[in-house]
């Protein structure tokens, strides 16, 4: 294991201390991994099964439907009544904690679409019959996901962008803020909606579009940072010492911005998940169909009767970028000295009584 | 001994989180009398002063007596504080550049003392602000009032300062450094003003520095303070004559003595011939472009090998400007040749090839060194870029050796640049500069971050390695005696201009012009340092 600078040991010990940022870190962890794990979480083909003292596992292998004694050569519905019944008479099945997945129609809904919570459905069914529950859990795994692949492409592009700038500065310097200026004035909204009636927008799409305008926020961070570095004396050392300029600036300066561009990425990352979900709410988000949560917000507003549509999606979404910004609040206090300061004195209170 | 001093400081211990920084000093000074309290950095006496004063964060424990005039300080309430502090005590930081607010004009930040602790608005504030600037000797006190801080330079605002200070008619005045951020001709300005202003007013001075030439000729008594650990206390004459701890001898034999080793060749290694940077102005809208700023009017150097070259010069006088020249780190017009090779001539790879053969050591320790590197990967970085044929062992061989030249411990190749002093810092960039085996290394104000005794050690580090080596360097420095006992021949530089150029040992006896002369005088050189 690579052993910690003592910068960076000091700044894990600050923002362990902020009890917020860490609670939040880890309660945000652990909803990131059981949602990485969605399908074993929220599906709707059990996990594994034993029929006809055979295994199987419909997780990773499609069955036929005449497997099961049935008659259709499609795949199994494990869901029907009669495999329902066919398998449970000949051996058994281990389903996820919710048998749903985030597409699943149920078909067996004593209530008309949208159903209220029972115990079937944790948090209801929407007006199309699909677990409520499950949806979260696929969206929110979507939208982090969309998230954090859109935040690292814009910390790529951004760090580049700037850090050529600001390490060159001059007619460089000049010419690249002009042109990010001119880029940045692009209406960002108004081409996803052109782009929604030429193509069927997927989230391949979206990101690179959104991607196109993103890291244009962390231009002028990064840019100053490397204005600020390219003059210290270490730089100018490693300069004399004759290193060719990418090396300077991926050892010497780009360390030091990316302290100030690090506090912006939280940020960057519930923008990009509240972008993504107000895409899905206007409807020029994601294909229909697909797990978001800006979909199941149109949907609580669509049917006011249904108030557990609106208010799981707004507790989601509350939640999600609750968590982000307190970690984000505690990532920037981690870095910024004065901060580290605050503790030590605390410290020092308790140790003098 | 008076029966009663003004301000007095009996068994003051400082500790913070149960770490002693100062322990148990007394001292006490007189009304008229300037007590100068003096250590290397680190040594409590900023500590003391500000534990003196209240101005302490609040994990520090504070114990012992202090007493100004009737006022016992130890029993304050935090408001009673607020009538002493500025009012009855006067205190004047290190760094003029910060400690004025550069949100507020001078005759605001002036205004303001008044204000709160005299009750004094409107006019008659107005007249006192002129009054105070007068006092300080600044020139054109009206156009003062509207002036924002940064329009002024070091030493006028270390002068707004003292007005500052002063504004309340202080009893005492406490002045930590007053002068270590300035030219050594405005040292001495900024000193006897604040003698004259000691003696005017009737007020005690409580003076902290590093500095004991500065000490020898502006103060009446001395303290001397080591590891926060009280070593003596006298007159001048006693403690400089007579000197009673070990410490003090130390300090007071810490001049850089002795001369450089002689020159292996006349040859020159490095020749810059008409060399001159100047930098364009900004050009305003709808006027002309005014003419270019020259930073370093066209001048001639020759370093031969094993030479040391001392240039000479106050800030803003252009010698980092030249360094930088020469290292092609800024533009300039004029030749360069190294060697035979005109560097001037030289771009791109072929440029960076040739830089291994000039390697530079900065002036700040601090500064120098990228802390997210642990000191092998610092040390070893160049090497690692021009020698890549190297194996893993070889450089690590390379770096330990270089390491123990410097007279750096074994262990310290793991280590981040925090963790050192600065003293040990400025080592390794030493190390790092000579690990490429250059011909020439520049060494910009090399010595000026250090304490006294550091900068003889450091000085004769340097030395030894020119000698073992045969490296030349071009010295910058604005301290008279640090040049002396390392250059053979010297370049004084006054605002871009040569002023004088020769043999080391004629320009600082017998000085050509008025302007090296000043120099001189103002460093206290001549009369006693001569081993």
């Amino acid at each position: 294991m690579p052993t910690l600078s003592p910068i960076s040991r000091r700044r894990l010990q600050v923002f362990r201390h902020q009890r917020r940022a860490w609670w939040s870190l880890w309660l945000f962890s652990i909803l990131l991994v059981l949602s990485l794990g969605a399908e074993l979480v929220a599906n709707d083909r059990p996990l594994m099964m034993q029929y006809q003292q055979q295994w199987y596992f419909p997780l990773w292998n499609d069955y036929k439907d005449t497997d099961f004694g049935g008659r259709l050569p499609t795949s199994a519905d494990y869901h029907d009544p009669f495999t329902h019944q066919q398998i449970n008479e000949n051996g058994w099945m281990l389903w996820p904690v919710i048998p749903f997945s985030y597409d699943t129609i149920d078909m067996q809904l004593t209530h008309p679409a949208p159903s209220p919570p029972d115990a079937r459905h944790w948090l209801g069914t929407d007006d199309q019959g699909r677990d409520v529950m499950a949806r979260v859990i696929y969206g929110f795994r979507l939208s982090v996901v969309f998230a954090l692949v859109l935040t690292a492409g814009s910390l790529i592009l951004g760090v580049l962008a700037g850090g050529i700038q600001g390490y060159f500065g001059g007619k460089v310097d000049l010419i690249g803020q002009r042109i990010t200026e001119i880029w940045s004035g692009l209406p960002v909204l108004f081409l996803l909606i052109i782009l929604a009636s030429l193509v069927e927008p997927n989230i391949w799409w979206l990101l690179g579009i959104m991607l196109l305008f993103s890291w244009l926020g962390l231009v002028d961070i990064v840019r100053a940072e490397f204005l600020r570095a390219r003059n210290l004396e270490y730089v100018r050392a490693a300069k004399a010492m004759g290193l060719p300029s990418r090396m300077i600036m991926w050892r010497h300066v780009l360390p030091n911005a990316m302290v100030a561009t690090l506090t912006f990425v939280p940020f960057l990352f519930t923008g990009a998940i509240t972008t993504l979900t107000a895409l899905d709410f206007l409807g020029f988000g994601l294909p229909p169909g697909s797990p978001s949560l800006g979909e199941l917000v149109a949907q609580g507003k669509n049917n006011l009767q249904a108030p557990w549509l609106g208010i799981t999606a707004f507790v989601t979404l509350a939640t999600m970028l609750s968590l982000l910004v307190f970690i984000g609040e505690g990532i920037r206090d981690a870095f910024d000295p004065r901060h580290v300061e605050h503790v030590s004195t605390a410290e020092g209170v308790g140790n003098a009584h | 001994m008076p029966t009663d001093p003004l301000f007095e400081l009996d068994d003051i211990s400082v500790a913070f989180n149960g770490r002693t920084v100062v322990d148990r000093l007394s001292l006490s000074v007189d009304t008229g009398e300037t007590l100068a309290l003096v250590g290397e950095s680190g040594s409590g006496k900023t500590v003391a002063a500000l534990a003196a004063l209240n101005l302490l964060p609040d994990n520090a424990v504070v114990s012992g007596r202090r007493r100004l005039a009737a006022t016992d300080l130890a029993a304050l309430s935090r408001r009673q504080w607020q009538t002493v502090l500025g009012n009855r005590i006067g205190f004047i930081f290190q760094e003029p550049m910060t400690s004025l607010n550069p949100l507020h004009t001078i005759g605001r930040q002036l205004g303001e003392t008044l204000r709160l602790h005299q009750g004094i608005r409107g006019e008659p504030a107005r007249q006192r602000c002129l009054q105070l600037l007068e006092q300080v000797k600044l020139p054109r006190a009206a156009e003062l009032l509207k002036v924002w801080p940064h329009q002024l330079s070091g030493g006028q605002r270390q002068r707004v300062m003292i007005a500052m200070a002063i504004a309340n008619n202080p009893q005492l005045l406490v002045a930590d450094e007053p002068t270590t951020a300035l030219d050594v001709t405005v040292q001495q300005d900024i000193l006897a003003l604040l003698a004259e202003l000691r003696d005017q007013h009737g007020m005690g001075m409580l003076f902290i520095t590093h500095d004991l030439n500065l000490v020898r000729r502006h103060a009446d008594r001395v303290c001397v303070l080591h590891h926060g650990e009280h070593q003596e206390t006298g007159s001048i004459e006693e403690v400089f004559t007579r000197p009673r701890s070990s410490h003090t001898r130390e300090l007071l034999a810490a001049d850089p003595e002795g001369r450089p080793g002689p020159v292996l060749s006349a040859n020159p290694l490095l020749a810059a011939r008409q060399l001159a940077v100047s930098f364009k102005r900004p050009k305003r809208l709808l006027s002309r472009r005014p003419p270019a700023f020259e930073a370093v009017a066209p001048l001639d150097l020759q370093v031969a090998p094993g030479e040391t070259l001392g240039v000479v010069g106050e800030s803003g006088s252009g010698k980092t400007t030249l360094a930088l020249a020469l290292l092609r780190l800024v533009s300039s017009h004029g030749e360069i040749d190294f060697d035979g090779v005109r560097l001037d001539q030289l771009h791109g790879e072929a440029l960076r090839r040739q830089r291994k053969e000039i390697q530079v050591v900065f002036q700040d320790p601090y500064g120098s060194l990228s802390p997210r590197m642990p000191v092998a990967d610092i040390v070893s970085e160049g090497l690692r870029f021009h020698h890549p044929e190297l194996s893993d062992d070889e450089v690590k061989q390379r770096v330990r050796r270089t390491l123990n030249e410097v007279g750096l411990p074994e262990d310290v190749a793991q280590r981040y640049p925090h963790e050192f002093s600065g003293g040990q810092r400025q080592r390794i960039a030493v190390a790092r500069a000579i690990i490429l085996e250059p011909r020439l290394i520049i060494l910009d104000e090399p010595t000026s971050a250090l304490d006294r005794t550091i900068q003889k050690q450091l000085v004769e580090l340097l030395r030894d390695l020119q000698r073992r080596h045969g490296i030349s360097y071009l010295f910058i420095s604005h301290d008279l005696a640090v040049v002396r006992a390392m250059a053979h021949r010297i370049l004084v530089l006054r605002e871009g201009q040569v002023v004088e150029h020769g043999d080391s040992e004629q320009v600082l006896t017998r000085p050509g012009s008025d302007y090296t002369r000043t120099l001189i005088a103002a460093s206290s050189l001549a009369s006693d340092s001569t081993p």
